[in-house]
């Protein structure tokens, strides 16, 4: 289904993704995972196009994705949503207008300038705030929302796309444990629900094991781990972020049972 | 949110929230046709009328708009042997124009910052003057400089210091306003750290704010020096020297002297692309940060 061919990014001297090459066969959610500056932003930014790669394609059932042009390159980001880690909203514009602009590539230039989006897409962008549990928040402005209401809205337009594939930039990354919960849940189900592809990047290690089907760990530009989540142990995890032996899960995560975890650890030492 | 099923009251409660959002919709669309009516309604009116007023009337002149370029260029290129002297000898009006907008942003630019902070809430040396201040910027602003400039011809007679101050005296109202805005953003973590120390007011803006918006206040001089060059060559119109007062002599003979008027032409729009290029190079530089 989708395959990426020893895809390299350089910027300038310093190469931030380096031939990474991975098959995918079949929809299921993939969870990269690395520390910050391994590339996983620039691998999945390659992804939807909103840059190029330096080497290597991407093909997508057969068609080649890296070298597509203009109108077809747009063609394609519109089957191929993503999700930003500080949601990328316009703040000024209302709810249902945000979720609205997953149909511009669909629509004629004039049109959207004015507003003139059919009543059907109106409804459907209403239902799909409905299904993602904020259709109250309507018609309120994109920037009085909270975090985790705004990211699911990123969401709403991502599926208003009525993509193939969601990409998610640490879509948890700026939200408190209950908001990001509540963001993973979605994606997981419009995965299971929808059958769409979901590559999300996670900066924590039990979000990935706990909702992606294959885990891919990412060092240096490269990937260094590729497998079921069950593989992912400490020492694995310990190689990927390359960190030493006083390295814990549990000191940095954002779910909320650690705490029950941690203060497990923490009473009998 | 768990639930994939709507059940029949959440229905309902979906057809309220599309029901309302689509009245919203059509009032904003109402809105927006109206609007784009009345503008294109008070744009063909207004046309219509200053068509009607205007002396020689559009539709019969504006296909002779382009032959008084035509009889210009075409005179030039006959005397095309004579330009490379021309552009020596109005060199020297050339740097006159140029020097009066070099001057008058200097000056104007200096008036401008003690203007701007002292008009500037957090800042102001005497906040209860601010609106004194503001007020006499707005002044600067709002008279012409060619207006400054008719009246001080009038007083020193003709030459480049009337309009020198006449520039002076807008840029210092129009950069006052611009620097204003931004030093109203400047952090005043600093300027409470040296009013710690028992630093006085001038040393306080010196070290404390100076140094946040010095990109800022330079970007802005620079785009007024840009258009001040613009401002002297026109000032030369109505007899302030320099380029602009060649070339309306140049011009105002009529037919036999359109050679030195290309010539003038030619200095005027080199100098100004050269100048905006250098500092839109410079302002880059400084808004995107070394």
């Amino acid at each position: 289904m989708l395959e990426l061919k020893s895809l390299t990014k350089r910027f300038g001297d310093k190469i931030a993704v380096d031939a990474v090459t991975f098959n995918v066969d079949q929809p299921m959610m993939i969870g990269i995972i690395g520390r910050s500056g391994a590339g996983k932003s620039t691998l999945l930014r390659m992804l939807n196009r909103l840059s190029d790669a330096s080497e290597g394609e991407i093909l997508f059932e057969g068609r080649k994705i890296s070298s597509l042009k203009a109108a077809a390159r747009r063609e394609w980001q519109s089957h191929c949503a993503m999700i930003f880690q500080q949601f990328n909203l316009v703040p000024r514009m209302d709810v249902v207008s945000n979720v609205l602009h997953g149909t511009l590539n669909r629509r004629s230039t004039f049109a959207t300038m004015f507003n003139l989006y059919p009543k059907e897409d109106i409804h459907k962008a209403i239902e799909i705030l409905d299904r993602l549990g904020i259709a109250e928040q309507a018609p309120k402005r994109a920037e009085a929302l909270s975090g985790g209401q705004q990211q699911r809205v990123a969401i709403a337009r991502a599926l208003m796309q009525d993509p193939s594939i969601i990409l998610a930039d640490e879509p948890i990354a700026s939200l408190d444990p209950m908001n990001a919960q509540i963001v993973m849940d979605a994606l997981r189900r419009i995965h299971e629900e929808d059958g769409r592809m979901v590559i999300a990047n996670l900066h924590t290690l039990d979000t990935a094991r706990r909702y992606c089907d294959r885990v891919i760990g990412m060092r240096d530009g490269r990937i260094v781990f590729d497998g079921r989540p069950d593989q992912l142990t400490t020492g694995v995890a310990r190689d990927i972020y390359g960190a030493g032996a006083d390295f814990s899960e549990a000191a940095t995560s954002t779910a909320i049972e650690t705490l029950d975890r941690t203060a497990a650890v923490l009473v009998p030492a | 949110m768990t639930d994939a099923t709507i059940s029949a009251p959440t229905r309902r409660a979906i057809d309220r929230i599309q029901d309302s959002y689509m009245v919203q919709v059509r009032r904003r669309r109402m809105y927006g046709g109206l609007t784009l009516a009345i503008f294109s309604l008070l744009m063909v009116s207004g046309f219509v009328i200053a068509d009607d007023r205007n002396a020689g009337g559009f539709w019969d002149g504006w296909r002779q708009m382009l032959d008084f370029p035509a009889d210009v260029v075409s005179e030039a290129w006959e005397k095309r042997a004579n330009l490379p002297g021309l552009l020596v000898k109005y060199f020297p009006a050339l740097m006159e124009t140029i020097n009066i907008a070099a001057v008058s942003t200097l000056i104007g630019a200096m008036v401008g910052l003690i203007l701007s902070l002292l008009s500037t809430r957090g800042l102001a040396r005497w906040p209860r003057l601010i609106p004194v201040f503001r007020r006499l910027m707005d002044i600067l602003r709002a008279v012409p400089e060619i207006v400054i400039a008719l009246v001080l011809i009038f007083i020193l007679g003709g030459g480049p210091v009337p309009a020198m101050i006449a520039i002076a005296l807008h840029t210092a109202g129009a950069l006052g306003k611009l620097y204003s805005e931004a030093a109203e953003n400047v952090d005043l973590k600093p300027v409470e750290g040296l009013t710690s120390t028992g630093a006085n007011w001038t040393q306080r803006m010196w070290l404390g704010v100076l140094p946040q918006v010095a990109p800022n206040f330079l970007s802005y001089t620079l785009l007024r020096f840009e258009i001040n060059i613009r401002a002297s060559a026109i000032l030369g119109f109505v007899g302030a020297g320099g380029l602009g007062f060649e070339l309306r002599n140049a011009m105002a003979w009529g037919p036999g002297r359109f050679d030195e008027a290309a010539a003038i032409f030619v200095l005027l729009f080199g100098a100004i692309v050269f100048f905006d290029q250098i500092s839109s190079r410079y302002r880059n530089k400084l808004t995107e940060g070394q």
